[in-house]
């Protein structure tokens, strides 16, 4: 038997003689007659260009990691990048929960069959609602940009209104991401993006210039807290306040790792909270570990206008039974296509899995403990570098994990400075001296609990050595 | 005979992880602040108005009862390891190998904003997986920021936008042009972007006539939707006509490969005459899917619309990958980032380990077990093919209605879903909305599943029509061999009673009082 002929290890009917049983018990000569559909002219006239075949294991593996090895991880080098995607302390048994094949899967599921999955996935929503002192949680969407997104758009259709206040100060990979979802100038149900200013001394929103945007024509006013610069916003009563005044939904980005020493955005007046469902347990994996979450109160007008999977506890026939079931799914493009809100597909569900493990095992005190290292630590961290000559905090005292860095005074550019860090070891904070921010050359530093007090002083010794 | 399963599956009683635990019990520790921390920076750091007062009411659970509870739950999900014949998502093998690769650092902890020269490894698989699409399609550009097959559909038409954008005429191509059959993403995307969405009916031959497309392009029509094969396994012959007219007209063509399966290696996107098109990873692709991602949607298009594409666009450069981020023409982000990588990575290896025989093959064997599959649903009184008049071969799956079986009994394509369950068998996919046969179901059958499995579901398939005909109150009151019984729907729908968290349940169902009273 040739190399060509073995049986493919994940084609049962590859082995020899399989297919054409199956061809003999349905009277058909060839697998081609079987495509008699499709005309003749087309089919394709070009061959496949494909690499050589790697269908045995040992072979695939070596390609595999013989490729990956040239990358350059966080866990060998000591990084401080955050921005969107942050690295945390991922639990083994959240690693083991995930990575089992009944979650991590080839198929959908049904709610006949996956009794466990629909289980997981409300306690995922549970928990998270118990962070956010929300009633209503749906599954997460594609990324916290994403949620922005949809978030604002349910804002559009409750409130008949197309305007929505954010930050000057904005995440520019999440603002593009809201600026896609709000349409161009040229549609018809265009959601105009207006900036509200940040005070510069400490980066909170400037509640006069808040006040002269918001009016009739507002449907929302989103603002992170933390927001992308790191500053806890301390004013986010007053915001919701003025907000529902004019008539707008407040919509609050979180970081849910926050949540243990921070407000919870359902006592502060949120109508919708979005955020990063990542630090939930889940691994980086090059950005592909986002996902994000809408929440909110639970209101019809509210629930009634969410575009994916809002998973239900109900009674079974047993007596005294529960089980889980889809809310509201006739409002999704499933159920109504292009009548539904907004649009639903695939998502990022096997995460709302592994934050229902990672929030379990944290617990109360859990994310208390972790809030409070994570600020502490990211505080010490800003305190040190703020000692190195030349480099200022932007704002040293508002902040919860991440900081802005500026090296005005070094006389060196950021992409430089994190230049030399990276040849010993170290990626520095994320260069937003492009961002049309007016902070000069900075750049955004992240401390989590995965970062000691060793690997802060490592940093201001090594950037003390790179300055000199 | 066939071997019909004797299935149970696990029933733990589990509770929900939110009656679980004792007060003060950890199940995972974190270290306090070093002293020296505390010492610089004290204990005094949340802004007063902003420090949290309430203790959040989560579990108070061990580690151990953390992974057993979750366990349990994973014992309770059947999750394909029967038999899941699931129509439109194409059921494949998702190789450990790959899946083990991703769990390495070389993956996991990478940060997308790490500079270039650190990420060459992965950015390698991507280019060279965009290769090998390029060659699957014809297209001349593959991104992989799009969360999934929607997803992708939506980039299509926030690519469209920014094309008709640049030749101010946005204003003017408003309108999308698709099948009423075709996949819910594709009329929900162009809508949620703006588009007006116009639906073509179906004809007799099962697709929409060529006549009814001229009738609705014009110098409106911003682009086309299609997919083709349908899931009704038909193949429309006409779509390259399909895609002269629409051009024609001057409007954008988009090929929803959602069902490449069966023409994987035979059809060529670009060939056919298509401006773009999407592949999905987490289905031809054998990425997981994992109960609803994260997934990706492969959009590729041709160099005229590279232009618009979403950044980072990642291209080789000499020696060197890098991520090109200067299209001032872009549509803009669809998502952050540049997609879910480790899936990508998955994908990789998959068309790796195929080859470009063993991606032939698997057409082959999909196209010729899903007409076996047809000849034998067709032995089953009650049952009935769509489109019964088309006498030729359908393609990688078929849709059925168990419309007669229904007639003949009452037991609808949701309680046999439902019983399917009791042998071990994932329930099959029914239908996208709306339906258009009676009861529907779909089967696909792909590549992975053998004879065996196939004759296997099949008599599954015969024994419900058969307990259905004698006994149909066990076939609507099923599941009775799963981890709970039937769940009752009347909550889904009803404001005071549906509960999306357990806070809304405790309220909603008096368990607060309860509480209180017991107090």
């Amino acid at each position: 038997m040739t190399e060509e002929m073995r049986a493919h290890p994940w084609m049962a009917n590859a082995a020899p003689g399989a297919l054409q049983a199956m061809l003999d018990e349905i009277g058909a000569d060839s697998a081609r007659e079987l495509f008699e559909q499709i005309p003749e002219d087309h089919f394709r006239t070009t061959p496949l260009n494909f690499p050589p075949a790697l269908s045995s294991e040992i072979e695939l593996k070596r390609d595999l990691l013989s490729k990956l090895k040239k990358n350059e991880d966080c866990e060998a080098n000591l990084s401080f990048l955050g921005a969107g995607v942050w690295q945390h302390h991922v639990p083994a048994i959240v690693d083991e929960i995930v990575g089992r094949t009944e979650f991590a899967t080839n198929v959908w599921g049904s709610y006949q069959s996956d009794h466990g999955r629909n289980q997981a996935w409300f306690e995922f929503s549970s928990q998270l609602g118990a962070l956010l002192n929300l009633d209503v949680v749906q599954l997460p969407v594609y990324s916290w940009g994403c949620a922005n997104g949809h978030a604002v758009r349910m804002a559009q259709r409750i409130t008949g209104r197309n305007k929505v206040l954010v930050s000057q100060l904005s995440d520019p990979e999440r603002l593009s991401v809201l600026r896609t979802y709000c349409q161009p100038t040229a549609m018809e149900s265009h959601i105009e993006v207006v900036m509200v200013d940040v005070h510069s001394t400490n980066g909170r929103m400037d509640l006069d210039d808040l006040k002269s945007k918001l009016g009739d024509g507002v449907a929302a006013v989103y603002f992170e807290n933390p927001s992308y610069l790191g500053t806890i916003e301390s004013e986010a009563a007053e915001i919701a306040r003025l907000a529902r005044a004019a008539g707008a939904e407040t919509i609050v980005g979180i970081d849910p790792v926050s949540l243990g020493v921070i407000t919870a955005p359902g006592d502060y007046g949120a109508d919708i909270v979005t955020g990063p469902v990542q630090p939930l347990g889940v691994h980086m994996q090059c950005g592909g570990g986002v996902g994000g979450f809408i929440a909110s109160r639970d209101e019809a007008k509210y629930v009634l206008e969410y575009n994916g999977f809002l998973v239900s506890i109900a009674e079974t026939l047993k007596e005294g039974e529960m089980g889980f079931g889809l809310a509201c799914p006739h409002q999704n493009s499933y159920g109504s296509r292009e009548d539904g809100k907004d649009w639903t597909g695939n998502s990022t569900y096997l995460w709302a899995i592994a934050g229902a493990v990672y929030m379990s095992l944290l617990g109360p005190e859990g994310f208390r403990e972790l809030g409070t290292l994570i600020v502490s630590r990211a505080r010490y961290a800003a305190k040190l570098l703020s000692e190195v000559p030349g480099i200022k905090i932007v704002w040293p005292d508002t902040t919860f994990k991440e900081f802005v860095v500026n090296f005005d005074d070094t006389g060196r550019t950021v992409a430089d400075v994190n230049d030399a860090l990276r040849a010993r070891g170290i990626f520095g904070g994320k260069d937003i001296s492009d961002e049309e921010n007016g902070l000069g050359q900075s750049a955004l530093y992240c401390v989590t609990e995965v970062h000691t007090a060793a690997d802060i002083r490592a940093l201001v010794h090594t950037l003390k050595e790179v300055l000199k | 005979m066939t071997r019909i399963p004797e299935f149970h599956a696990a029933k733990w009683n589990e509770p929900v992880v939110m009656e679980m635990g004792r007060p003060g019990a950890r199940g995972q520790l974190f270290p306090a602040p070093e002293d020296e921390v505390t010492k610089a920076v004290g204990t005094d750091l949340i802004p007063h108005a902003m420090v949290r007062k309430d203790r959040a009411e989560l579990p108070e659970i061990t580690e151990f009862e953390a992974q057993r509870h979750y366990l349990h739950l994973s014992q309770m999900t059947l999750g394909m390891m029967g038999i899941s014949l699931f129509g439109t998502c194409t059921m494949k093998y998702n190789s450990k190998t790959a899946e083990y690769a991703t769990l390495r650092p070389e993956v996991a902890e990478l940060h997308p904003y790490q500079h270039p020269d650190t990420l060459q490894g992965v950015l390698e698989i991507i280019h060279d997986f965009d290769c090998m699409l390029r060659s699957l399609s014809g297209m001349d550009q593959f991104i992989f920021q799009a969360g999934g097959g929607a997803d992708a559909a939506y980039t299509m038409t926030a690519v469209a936008r920014a094309y008709w954008q640049d030749r101010g005429m946005l204003g003017q191509r408003t309108e999308m042009v698709t099948s009423a059959q075709s996949h819910p993403c594709n009329p929900a995307t162009a809508a949620a972007a703006g588009f007006k969405v116009v639906n073509l009916p179906l004809e007799e031959n099962g697709y929409p006539s060529l006549e009814a497309l001229k009738a609705a392009v014009s110098d409106k029509t911003a682009l086309i939707m299609l997919n083709n094969p349908d899931d009704m396994g038909i193949y429309n012959p006409e779509i390259k006509e399909w895609v002269k007219v629409a051009k024609k007209a001057g409007a954008l063509c988009f090929y929803d490969h959602a069902n490449f399966n069966g023409v994987m290696g035979k059809l060529s996107a670009r060939e056919l005459g298509f401006d773009a098109c999407m592949f999905m990873l987490h289905k031809t692709f054998g990425a997981p899917k994992a109960g609803g991602g994260p997934a990706v949607g492969a959009y590729g298009c041709t160099d005229e619309l590279a232009p618009y594409l979403p950044c980072p666009v990642i291209v080789q450069d000499g020696a060197l990958y890098v991520l090109d981020e200067d299209r001032p023409k872009s549509c803009g982000k669809v998502r952050e980032f540049w997609g879910n990588v480790p899936q990508v990575v998955k994908a990789y290896a998959w068309a790796r380990s195929m080859g470009a025989e063993g991606i032939q093959l698997a057409s082959d064997i999909s196209v010729v077990a899903n007409n076996y599959m047809d000849k034998k649903l067709a032995e089953i009184p009650g049952l009935e093919i769509s489109n019964p008049s088309i006498d030729l071969w359908r393609m990688e799956m078929t849709r059925w209605s168990l419309g007669p079986l229904t007639e003949a009994t009452g037991v609808t394509t949701v309680d046999f879903a439902n019983r399917m369950a009791d042998y071990g068998i994932d329930p099959y996919w029914m239908s996208h909305e709306p339906w258009i046969v009676a009861e529907p179901f779909t089967p696909e059958a792909g590549e992975l599943w053998s004879k065996e499995d196939i004759d296997t579901w099949i008599g599954v398939i015969a024994q419900i029509a058969e307990e259905a005909r004698t006994n149909p109150e066990l076939v609507k009151t099923a599941p009775h061999n799963q981890a709970i019984a039937q769940v009752k729907g009347d909550v889904f729908e009803d404001p005071a009673k549906w509960a999306m968290t357990w806070r809304a349940h405790v309220r909603k169902s008096g368990l607060q009082d309860k509480a209180n009273g017991a107090a």
